[in-house]
């Protein structure tokens, strides 16, 4: 169950969208969501599918684990479809009793379920080939112009790769919690709503507790190894800008950048 | 036979590059009230294997029954499974949650439907067995006390399900000597009143040979040794290979027979391989 979740998980591999530059990565994806919220018509929706097939057939990403991961979110584009679907006002084409299905609400509708749906696996091939690291390191190194008027730059990446560090091991940890209480018989399966969030219980208590105990001992470790922030701190791994680099990030701004033209066709 | 175990396989993450074959075809059983330990180097696949046992990983392929009833089929209700297989995972403590030790323990029995006299009178029995005292503990909380009582807490849990097969994953994990000694003491109490039938996970030869009837060896997903424990530490050399080793004290009257002393080489306890010497010492002297 916890582990249908891609988000913050890296598909090793050892290809051109795995070597590049994070800070390439990242860009791109930031173009990516803002060029697909200038889309306002369906035609640009299949530029964009294609973008997400060439990047996913280039990375040798399994289609698989891309689609687990649009699982968990199922919910929220459900329920997107569902509202824009009921209270799109337009052309009724039937209605229901006090619910009427307009033509506007179809297309609205498939409309917003697409975007969403595009959203989140466009934004997770950014995680699925970088590695956490590479990831935070970019993200360090593109936000550290700021530092001048006064963002923690390293500070906040630092925080990032705790995080996400730590995400593989709060699920190994629930994992082994829930097995511990199923054991005991625990059910965390059945029952009505009341009952299910009852039964999360003797799986959060133990999992805080264990989190603030593994927070207490990584922040003395930290401090054992003189950690004292991003002043001066130099790398092993310095970010390099190279030529493959450069060429990727002009495509991707040209093609975003058509991609947002589309709007005011 | 209270476990039988038919061609079982199991694979983590397959079809993904993290694919990983943990058992590898298994076939085992086991005897009604037996000891077993059970060894391995680490990702040898013990605790894979063990938790297989209580229905927490459907295997890939293959056949558990236990008790007579085949857990793995679909249709076997968990419910029954937990009954008679209670598992203690290794660091047990880290699962407490309950604000009373008293709840805590309750959990399992409560799970299992029982009513509330026989819940209670389950949790005096556990703490009893495991060496806790119900009237003055009953009521703290389980975060303010020591670490080896914690876990006992935490076994004490599982026992008051009152499992026929109660399986110890690394019970001893992070104790101190004497806590390490004050639960395997308990262990074997426990293993010896209630007539059940032990599985020990554990790393310390030591700990196993003193308590274990049988082994299981375990190496890269399969099964490679089961046998009475004295046959299975006569093979040094085969454990060794795969990262394993025999009781220290095993080893010394091996090496003490190799320079020419006619002793028994199989002693697996500091009290048989006392006997055996002054048994050796007074033949030499009296001849």
């Amino acid at each position: 169950m916890l582990k249908d979740i891609t988000i913050g998980q890296y598909f090793p591999g050892d290809t051109l969208i795995h070597k590049l530059d994070p800070r390439v990565k990242i860009l791109t994806s930031i173009l990516f969501i803002v060029a697909l919220f200038f889309v306002k018509d369906f035609y640009p929706y299949i530029f964009i599918f294609l973008f997400i097939v060439a990047v996913v057939k280039t990375a040798k990403l399994p289609v698989k684990f891309i689609l687990k991961g649009l699982k968990p979110l199922m919910f929220i584009i459900i329920i997107t479809f569902v509202i824009n679907l009921l209270f799109t006002k337009g052309e009724v084409l039937f209605s229901l009793g006090p619910i009427s299905i307009t033509k506007e609400g179809i297309s609205q509708s498939v409309f917003m379920a697409l975007r969403l749906i595009l959203l989140i696996v466009g934004t997770s091939l950014l995680t699925l080939t970088t590695s956490p690291i590479a990831l935070t390191d970019g993200i360090e190194s593109l936000l550290s112009p700021f530092r001048k008027i006064g963002l923690p730059s390293h500070e906040l990446a630092m925080m990032m790769t705790i995080a996400l560090r730590f995400i593989p091991t709060l699920l190994e940890e629930t994992d082994k919690i829930m097995k511990a209480q199923m054991a005991r018989g625990a059910d965390f399966e059945s029952g009505n709503i009341l009952n299910r969030a009852k039964s999360l219980v003797p799986l959060l208590v133990p999992l805080f507790i264990n989190a603030f105990r593994r927070a207490d001992e990584l922040a003395t470790a930290m401090e054992a190894r003189c950690y004292r922030g991003g002043e001066g701190r130099t790398r092993l791994n310095e970010l390099k800008f190279d030529r493959k680099d450069t060429t990727v990030l002009l495509s991707m701004v040209l093609f975003f950048g058509f991609i947002m033209s589309t709007r005011y066709w | 036979m209270i476990i039988e175990i038919e061609n079982l396989n199991f694979i983590y993450n397959p079809g993904t590059p993290f694919e990983k074959k943990a058992l590898d075809d298994i076939s085992i059983s086991i005897e009604e009230g037996d000891f077993v330990g059970l060894i391995g180097h680490t990702g040898s696949g013990k605790s894979t294997l063990v938790q297989h046992l209580n229905g927490l990983i459907k295997p890939t392929s293959g056949k558990i029954i236990i008790d007579g009833v085949d857990i793995t089929n679909p249709e076997t209700k968990m419910r029954e499974i937990r009954k008679k297989v209670g598992l203690v995972f290794q660091y047990p403590e880290h699962q407490l949650f309950e604000e009373t030790i008293y709840k805590d323990i309750a959990f399992g029995p409560k799970n299992l439907g029982l009513t509330e006299e026989e819940v209670e009178a389950r949790v005096k029995e556990a703490m009893e067995l495991v060496g806790l005292d119900y009237e003055t503990l009953k009521d703290r909380s389980p975060f303010e006390i020591s670490g080896g009582q914690k876990r006992r807490v935490a076994i004490a849990g599982v026992v008051a399900m009152k499992p026929k097969v109660l399986i110890l994953d690394e019970p001893t994990a992070g104790l101190d000597p004497k806590g390490r000694d004050a639960i395997l003491d308990e262990i074997k109490k426990l293993y010896e009143r209630e007539n059940i039938t032990i599985i020990l996970v554990s790393h310390s030869m030591e700990d196993i040979a003193r308590l274990a009837n049988t082994i299981l060896v375990m190496h890269k997903g399969k099964v490679i040794m089961h046998d009475k424990t004295r046959e299975i530490f006569k093979s040094a050399d085969l454990l060794e290979d795969i990262g394993l080793d025999i009781p220290q004290v095993t080893k010394f009257m091996k090496e003490f027979k190799n320079r020419g002393h006619d002793v028994r080489e199989d002693c697996l306890t500091i009290e048989e391989a006392k006997e055996e010497l002054i048994k050796y010492l007074r033949g030499t002297k009296n001849a």
